[in-house]
């Protein structure tokens, strides 16, 4: 029986001792009164050898050797092995939440660690232990704003990721809290058409850096601009990018949030990935998700413990901040573990090779006849490019020939069907990119 | 232990990196550079593995000790779906790529493992179709809340404000409905430790949209009456929610779907054996019946009758994404591993052996421990610590000398509705050995609480550190390293 340690021995002894001649009159005692299921669609059980043998055939099915350039806020990033050898100690990985601190001030340190590493990426004196990715912390700090203002609007920038606008749409439906997407510019959030929007009733302003373009814009002024309607500003990042651009704190964003996948994080199709966010001083007693925090002892020896559990589910309940009762707590690890090991220069290393690339690939597909820049005056990794033609058909072209050139945006803004989205990570090499503007320029 | 940032020194470093093969220039303009680094910290590669593995040694896990933390389905984690979840093939796709044209043909392994994952599911749980998308738990109460709203709002019964949930609820059911729109209203439990019928019927009505039941309930009971409760909530308009928390008591035994449930949710960090990873990720997939099929969450996978698998977003009525891709691919992949190697025949074992254990647990503590509900328990069984807090020792202390005598404690404190809490689920994983140890040890303490209630009210005392003060953590709060 796999997994199951008891014999035949142990169980009859312990029907024995809780008085059931059988199975059967275990159920009835514990008032299951129903015939057994039938399961005859499910397959019968393989060992592990035939599981992994099956598995690994699926793996192979997949291509990841496709030559990558899509990102869209998902990225393919070098993680160091030791991110994965920290993380598969099952001292940390077969843990549950640190509800005993005494017997989890591993699990604990490690939180109270990360939390001030995105204190220190992102500028913000308070950050959670995170959440579950990008996109539904994006709207917890939306929820989080109306609940600090009490008011009901909410102003969004189109240059926002739309897969993040998406899942927030839909968890609005539902909910007492009015949405308004401001159409963005060629590349950048249109900030004056954006703080037209804001008003007396506006709860937050939710804004991308850099946008889901690629486009690193200054918030500073607009953000002043957002404080004298008592609105709070809200900024989604990628945290790569941030051992490079003026942080959001230093910007005065009230609530910072982002998709950490880039922290050391595999692909893995979609999850699990990790959400981050972090807060001024001010709100921390409005902020969704577990906190871990910093004390003392019987005999005043340093220790953590999860703390202003107040605002929890397991406490308020309906009244609770979020609905949330985890984190990603290993995925937070593995950050921390990532930026540990890239540590200050590292990372900024990792960040300037990103910004080589991506200008050097750009440069290279702009000498393409017929590829044209959109913008592209200021990014960091990722930029768009007009292709001639419709960019989902080249992109299905390309992809023949071994290449994910970029996302085509199209998919999410129907008036940018030529545009294609390039994302360039240090793991691309010279060749590659050279490679990639030889098979467009063919194609083409 | 100290900080890693305290092991910084300027110059010293943790990782490798790719030279650059291309002109150094970038396009982020100099006035949006930032002024000074980011401080994070400046550590060799052993530096940073001594550091998080001297960390890890402060934790217990399932690995390492005996967990039977109640509502948790703390199990063992099988080694080899880590191996196969660390396949490249898994873990360096990227999830845009089916959405791309021609990128479809070359996920066809993952989008595999998402379909055939969810048929098992759907016959497991006795459902129609199962979403994958929801990425914890709690995740999943709330997509199928949203379920349950958008069904409503489809038939234009505008009304249906109110969700039903009993007192002796998880906290994240209420915060859960409260998110969808919902008002959270409580239902009594009558002294028998199963919904209050009579109480139930009061409150329905016209504006009841449904009822948020746990099944087996949070007090580790087989409600006796949750066919009728299934009945009168859908003859009052009503859906019903099964919050699956406690799957394991019934996998393979009997199917959520034929009680007569309309919609569910499953943690596969509890049932189906993933890691909980110190507090995630998890996974929470979601069942439904028929009824609320238009309105799951999009995309779906799907298979074509030329065998291949597809991404369907053809679902108008789609409550929209919850998800940003597929669900955590990664924990579904383990969970799928899980459910091939279990098989037909497996599942009722893991049922049978969990509520077996539990009430052998239950049957044992029986004498020494106050009993709230005296019927036999399902997967887990819950004491009131009540006759040792009448002697000044309450339960927090006991938890804290189950520490010291190498065993996690169970959940304490809840369910709320019983005084001074244990809940026990010790899974089917664990061994008769392992578990009469923990008996001798909850008795010892039992009686220590007799005759020396201080050596249990001192305790932890083998602990890295002794009880914290949290009270002061929560005034004062010291909540990072700036």
């Amino acid at each position: 029986m796999p997994y199951i340690a008891n014999t035949d021995e142990d169980r009859q002894l312990m029907l024995e001792t809780i008085g059931c001649a059988d199975f059967d009159e275990m159920w009835r005692k514990s008032d299951i009164h129903f015939p057994d299921c039938n399961l005859l669609e499910i397959a019968e059980g393989k060992s592990e050898f035939e599981v992994v043998k099956y598995l690994h055939e699926l793996a192979g099915k997949n291509a990841v050797d496709l030559v990558s350039f899509l990102g869209a806020g998902y990225y393919d990033h070098l993680i160091p092995a030791a991110v994965d050898a920290v993380t598969s100690r099952s001292e940390f990985y077969t843990a549950y939440t640190p509800y005993q601190p005494e017997a989890s001030q591993g699990t604990l340190q490690t939180i109270y660690e990360y939390q001030s590493m995105i204190c220190r990426l992102t500028g913000m004196p308070i950050s959670n232990a995170s959440m579950y990715d990008g996109g539904t912390a994006l709207f917890e700090a939306m929820m989080m704003s109306c609940r600090v203002t009490r008011r009901r609007q909410v102003v969004i920038s189109e240059a926002v990721s739309p897969i993040f606008r998406t899942m927030i749409e839909s968890y609005s439906s539902n909910l007492d809290v009015e949405l308004i997407v401001v159409p963005a510019g060629i590349d950048d959030s249109n900030q004056q058409e954006l703080i037209k929007a804001v008003s007396k009733d506006t709860a937050c302003v939710v804004v991308q850096y850099p946008n889901a373009f690629g486009t690193i814009e200054a918030w500073q002024d607009f953000n002043q601009q957002v404080h004298t309607h008592k609105a709070l500003s809200v900024c989604s990042c990628y945290p790569i990018a941030l051992s490079l651009l003026t942080p959001p704190g230093e910007m005065d964003f009230d609530i910072v949030t982002g998709e950490g996948q880039s922290m050391g994080i595999p692909l893995n199709f979609g999850g699990p990935y990790l959400g981050f966010m972090a807060v001024t001083k001010k709100h921390v007693r409005k902020m969704p998700g577990r906190i871990c925090g910093k004390t003392v002892d019987l005999d005043g020896k340093e220790g953590y413990v999860l703390t202003l559990q107040a605002r929890e589910q397991h406490i308020r309940r309906a009244g609770a901040m979020s609905n949330i009762c985890s984190n990603e707590n290993l995925c937070a690890l593995s950050a921390l573990v990532y930026l540990t090991c890239l540590g200050k220069q590292g990372l900024i290393e990792v960040a300037e090779l990103c910004a080589s690339k991506a200008v050097f690939a750009r440069n290279e597909l702009l000498k393409i006849a017929g590829v044209e820049a959109v913008g592209g005056e200021a990014f960091f990794n990722e930029f768009i490019i007009k292709l001639p033609g419709d960019a989902s058909e080249i992109v299905g072209r390309m992809i023949d020939k071994g290449f994910a050139p970029g996302f085509p945006l199209g998919r999410y803004y129907p008036d940018r069907k030529d545009q294609l989205l390039v994302a360039v990570t240090e793991k691309r090499t010279r060749e590659e990119i050279k490679a990639l503007a030889n098979a467009l320029e063919a194609l083409l | 232990m100290s900080l890693i940032f305290t092991k910084s020194k300027n110059g010293r470093r943790g990782s490798t990196i790719p030279k650059c093969d291309v002109p150094k220039c970038s396009a982020i303009p100099d006035k949006m550079r930032r002024s000074t680094s980011a401080e994070l910290p400046e550590v060799s590669e052993l530096d940073a593995v001594r550091h998080f593995s001297l960390l890890s040694l402060k934790n217990i896990g399932v690995d390492t000790n005996f967990y039977p933390l109640g509502s948790c389905t703390m199990k063992y984690n099988p080694k080899f779906h880590e191996q196969v979840a660390a396949l490249p093939g898994f873990s360096a796709l990227h999830p845009l790529l089916p959405q791309l044209r021609n990128g479809g043909a070359l996920t066809q392994g993952a989008l595999e493992v998402l379909y055939e994952s969810e048929q098992i599911l759907n016959d497991l749980l006795g459902f129609s179709r199962t979403t994958m998308q929801p990425l914890a738990g709690a995740h999943g109460e709330l997509t199928g809340v949203m379920l349950i709203a958008a069904y409503h709002k489809d038939r234009q019964d505008n009304e249906r404000k109110i969700m039903l949930i009993p007192d002796a609820a998880h906290g994240t059911n209420p915060a859960s409905a409260a998110i969808a729109g919902f008002k959270p209203r409580e239902v009594a439990t009558n002294a028998e430790g199963d919904v209050d019928i009579e109480n139930l019927k009061q409150q329905l009505g016209p504006e009841v949209a449904g009822i948020m039941l746990t099944c087996p309930n949070t007090l580790g009971l087989f409600d006796r009456n949750v066919a009728e409760i299934c009945e009168l909530v859908h003859q009052a308009g009503g859906l019903c929610y099964c919050d699956g928390a406690n799957l394991n008591a019934i996998i393979g035994r009997i199917r959520p779907g034929d009680l007569g449930f309309d919609v569910m949710h499953v943690n596969l960090h509890k049932t189906f054996a993933t890691p909980h990873g110190g507090g995630g990720p998890g996974s929470g997939p979601v069942g439904v019946a028929e009824c609320l099929v238009p309105y799951l969450p999009i995309s779906e996978v799907v298979k074509r009758d030329d065998g291949t698998y597809t991404l369907d977003y053809s679902f108008q009525k789609s409550i929209g994404y919850i998800a940003p891709f597929y669900g955590n691919f990664a924990i579904i992949l383990r969970a799928y591993a899980y459910m091939l190697s279990q098989g037909r025949d497996g599942f009722k074992r893991i049922s049978e052996n969990a509520v077996l254990s539990a009430n052998y647990i239950r049957v044992k503590l029986a004498p020494f421990f106050d009993q709230i509900y005296d019927r036999n328990c399902m997967h887990e069984c819950i004491f009131a610590g009540t006759r040792q807090s009448a002697k000044g020792v309450n339960t927090l202390d006991m938890a804290k000398a189950l520490i010291d005598r190498g065993i996690h404690p169970p959940t304490i404190y809840f369910p709320l509705i019983v005084p001074e809490a244990l809940m026990i689920e010790p899974t089917e994983t664990e061994s008769k050995e392992t578990i009469d140890e923990f008996i001798q040890a909850m008795i010892e303490i039992a009686e220590l609480v007799e005759t020396d209630p201080e050596a249990i009210t001192s305790c932890p005392k083998t602990t890295p550190v002794r009880r914290l003060d949290e009270t002061q953590a929560a005034r004062n709060p010291v909540l990072a390293e700036l």
